[in-house]
């Protein structure tokens, strides 16, 4: 079905219809987070940590409850202690134990009548600590007499001889590659320093607990992922999962960092030791402070080139911060590295080390786009030095069907070499770039695209129209293309079906909207359920027409009788089957429950032009344009927001996003003042290409789009700043202290 | 037969050796074969991880097949953003 369904012509999909989300949005009727107030309900407050590192020595929360109107105070002791890596790990970062261990952890958390009596209450509860020496830098940290964070624990990803806060090690890649670089004309070693960004979600996270003391409840929450923190709140709570029920609100931006944990049980500790709904609400500077970033670290890159552009070797070395607990998107990062190349001699290599800061949160295609920042620039640079077109070594070098790729299994169809091909005939490649300190940068990207546990359930109402219940957040669209495919499959137009997302008692598991899944994954899910429900309506023409179900097809959106044998009956309309459903049977619906497999990996093309001032190093973007394979595009204005949006966040993490850390291990720059994320006036427009090269693995042909947006940016604007300044960047951001120095 | 790539720090632990033969029909059988056969494994597969098979990546799916001629990559447990 698969192939043959991507080549058909389509009457829904493909269509640029009003997204179904857009009126509520603007008139400010859609409920985020934050926005959900009960009756009798409490506000809560966070008491965190202002040390880096520091053994806990005694709460003492008497002189908070003593206020009037102050109704709960919970620390460590109230949740129940867990079993396992991930789920002791997240209660520990959640809560602190024994010890703080990054300026911002919490360690206990205050109910009260207002939001101004519970940040008050948390200012007096007195929190004893024993300072302990911290360390915030990977290489530091990677040391054998390093701080330990973790003291005692066994990490069996580490190598043996590791330092105690290297928690794991993993190599990738084939061939020989001491062999590949004797062959190479020229062999370029550059290292890279990258600094922690946050994913940067203009809303805060928030949610409302309304929990008895007997353990039943329900949480409102801006999440990615409302089955995980169902499951987490039960764990932590001690609650049966069956009676917690999660409820997402619309979601003012994720892109990996609402796929955690953080306040939501907290606030269900607090519900449930006072009976009331608990309202909790990060501040920024608690949102920069206490959740995401991503990982960071440094990044050594050595690759091999022949005169004709040919790659003879690559060798790729990542040592990462994944904050204050084990991570392991460092594999990412290593695994994404070279996978745009058809190489024979290929290796990368990662370490991952706790520091003393955040618990590192996935951030659109999680670790990819540093480990393709450094391969990238070690590329433009060789081809700046032999002298070659960097689109024409790109291309020579591309992975195709049948490459092996670097980190193991051998490519199927893929559109890397459609959007090369795209991106070179594409005018902004071959407009002049005219005038002084201006440079052209181009980079390939790269994200594997995932699958995942999914539930549908579909729905044939009385009057003709379907309604689709999905369980995963609508962070870029998914209602619109969960509607469009279930259109498409029903034969409906698109206004007769309407998509919500569900509470967690609603709808059955689903894994949280991450990893490019949610269009892949829930449309293939959309598209069996509304199958099942197409299997029925035929079941019930055939009762009408006294013939076998078997002798019934289903065309635009009608019965038909399959040929001349299975009698002379004129079509019979979804509509007209509805209307007699209670009599000929019951309610007609479909459902489909899978584990999704075959996501089609992601190739993006990326090339950016800028303008350096040499007098403040300030890099102005002056013309940007992304190409990427799509697979099919269900709805290309959110297809081409994807791509705009990854290409701006990477932008932003080229040029200025960090996190800053003082001597004394606290964040320095915890707001959006300090900490710059790139506005509209930063920017020009992003102009998007979408190619579309079927995903075999999907029955449209889709691919998932969402991350592989960010990975090409970061090299596309070093590489475009290195050219215009004639120094090659080897540390981000590329902000205009960093390249006054690097340039002067 | 199947053979079956090993991550890096699979290879570590059982000596070097890139790839292994196990006698497994899905990715159950080969995953249990491979605990089997090298117990020192057991911490890593348990631990979580990723198996390609012809090129796509699976992540929790027991039951699907491999052919003897099918290329089998063990990965590690991957998420996305």
């Amino acid at each position: 079905m698969a192939l043959d369904d991507t080549k058909r012509d389509f009457k829904v999909i493909g269509q640029r219809v009003v997204r179904p989300d857009g009126i509520d949005k603007v008139t400010g009727k859609a409920q985020y987070g934050a926005d959900l107030i009960l009756p009798g309900m409490l506000w809560g407050a966070v008491v965190r940590s202002p040390h880096a590192h520091a053994k806990i020595l005694k709460i003492d929360a008497s002189e908070a409850l003593k206020l009037d109107g102050v109704e709960a105070v919970v620390t460590r002791a109230d949740f129940v202690e867990q079993k396992g890596d991930n789920f002791a790990d997240n209660l520990d970062n959640i809560m602190a134990g024994k010890k703080a261990l990054y300026d911002g952890h919490a360690v206990a958390a205050v109910a009260a009548t207002s939001q101004r009596l519970a940040n008050k209450a948390a200012k007096l509860v007195k929190v004893e600590y024993e300072i302990l020496p911290h360390v915030t830098e990977v290489d530091e940290a990677m040391k054998a007499d390093a701080p330990v964070l973790h003291e005692g624990r066994k990490y069996t990803g580490a190598p043996a001889g590791s330092g105690p806060n290297v928690t794991h090690y993993q190599d990738y890649g084939h061939g020989d590659l001491d062999a590949g670089f004797a062959k190479a004309d020229m062999v370029i070693e550059r290292s890279f320093k990258s600094e922690g960004v946050h994913q940067g979600y203009i809303e805060p996270h928030a949610c409302v607990a309304n929990y008895n003391t007997d353990g039943r409840g329900e949480t409102w929450v801006c999440t990615q992922g409302p089955f995980m923190i169902r499951d987490f709140t039960a764990a932590f709570n001690g609650f049966n999962i069956s009676q917690v029920r999660v409820t997402p609100s619309e979601i003012g931006g994720g892109f990996g960092g609402k796929a955690h944990i953080f306040i939501e049980p907290v606030a269900a500790a607090l519900s449930k030791k006072t009976g009331r709904p608990v309202k909790m609400a990060m501040t920024r500077s608690e949102v920069l402070r206490a959740t995401g970033p991503t990982i960071s670290g440094h990044i050594d890159v050595k690759i091999g080139m022949k005169k004709d552009g040919t790659i003879t070797a690559g060798y790729l070395g990542m040592r990462a911060q994944g904050g204050a607990y084990p991570s392991g998107t460092v594999d990412m990062a290593t695994q994404a590295a070279f996978a745009a190349y058809d190489l024979e001699n290929v290796k990368s290599e990662g370490w991952n080390v706790v520091t003393n800061r955040p618990k590192e949160a996935a951030y659109r295609a999680p670790g990819a786009p540093l480990g393709v920042w450094g391969v990238e620039s070690v590329l433009d640079e060789l081809c700046q030095e032999l002298n070659l077109d960097p689109m024409e070594v790109r291309i020579k070098n591309a992975a195709k069907k049948g490459t092996k790729s670097s980190y193991g299994p051998t490519f199927d169809d893929m559109g890397l070499l459609t959007a090369l091909e795209a991106a070179k005939a594409h005018p902004h490649w071959n407009a002049p770039l005219d005038g002084p300190n201006k440079g052209r940068g181009l980079s390939c990207g790269f994200w594997f695209n995932f699958g995942g546990a999914t539930s549908v359930s579909l729905q044939i109402n009385s009057d003709g129209t379907a309604s689709v219940t999905e369980g995963n957040p609508d962070i870029g669209g998914s209602r619109a293309s969960i509607s469009m495919m279930a259109a498409e499959t029903l034969g409906l137009p698109f206004e007769k079906v309407r998509t919500i997302v569900a509470d967690t008692n609603s709808i059955g598991f689903n894994q949280e909207t991450n990893g490019s899944r949610v269009t892949f994954a829930v449309g293939l899910a959309t598209i069996k359920a509304a199958e099942a429900a197409i299997k029925v309506m035929c079941g019930r023409a055939a009762k009408i027409w006294g013939i076998d179900e078997e002798a019934v097809d289903w065309v635009d959106g009608a019965a038909v009788p399959s040929g001349p044998n299975a009698g002379d009956f004129p079509p019979m309309t979804l509509a007209e089957i509805a209307k007699v459903a209670v009599q000929t049977g019951g309610p007609i619906a479909g459902h489909h429950e899978v584990t999704a497999d075959g996501a089609g990996v992601s190739f993006g093309v990326h090339i950016a032009d800028v303008e350096v001032d040499p007098e403040t190093g300030k890099t102005t973007v002056l013309r940007y344009t992304a190409f990427q394979d799509a697979g099919k595009a269900i709805h290309p204005d959110y297809v081409e927001g994807q791509m705009q949006g990854g290409a701006v966040q990477g932008i932003g993490w080229a040029l200025n996003e960090e996190y800053i850390y003082g001597a004394d291990g606290r964040l320095q720059n915890d707001g959006f003042l300090d900490y710059r994320i790139p506005v509209a006036s930063d920017l020009p427009m992003i102009d998007a290409v979408i190619l579309e090269i079927p995903n075999p693995g999907h029955p449209y042909g889709v691919r998932g789009v969402g991350e592989t947006g960010i990975v090409p940016p970061l090299a596309a604007i070093g590489n475009a700043v290195s050219r215009a300044t004639g120094v090659r960047m080897t540390k981000l951001p590329m902000s205009p202290p960093t390249v006054l120095k690097a340039i002067s | 037969m199947v053979a079956v790539r090993l991550l890096g720090s699979m290879r570590s632990a059982i000596g070097g050796a890139e790839m292994v033969e196990v006698e497994a029909a899905n990715t159950i059988q080969m995953l249990n074969a491979l605990k089997r056969e090298y117990p020192v494994l057991t911490d890593i597969i348990e631990g979580g991880v990723s198996v390609a098979i012809d090129g796509l990546v699976y992540e929790n799916a027991w039951f699907t097949e491999i052919k003897p001629d099918s290329e089998v990559v063990i990965m590690p447990l991957m998420k996305g953003g």
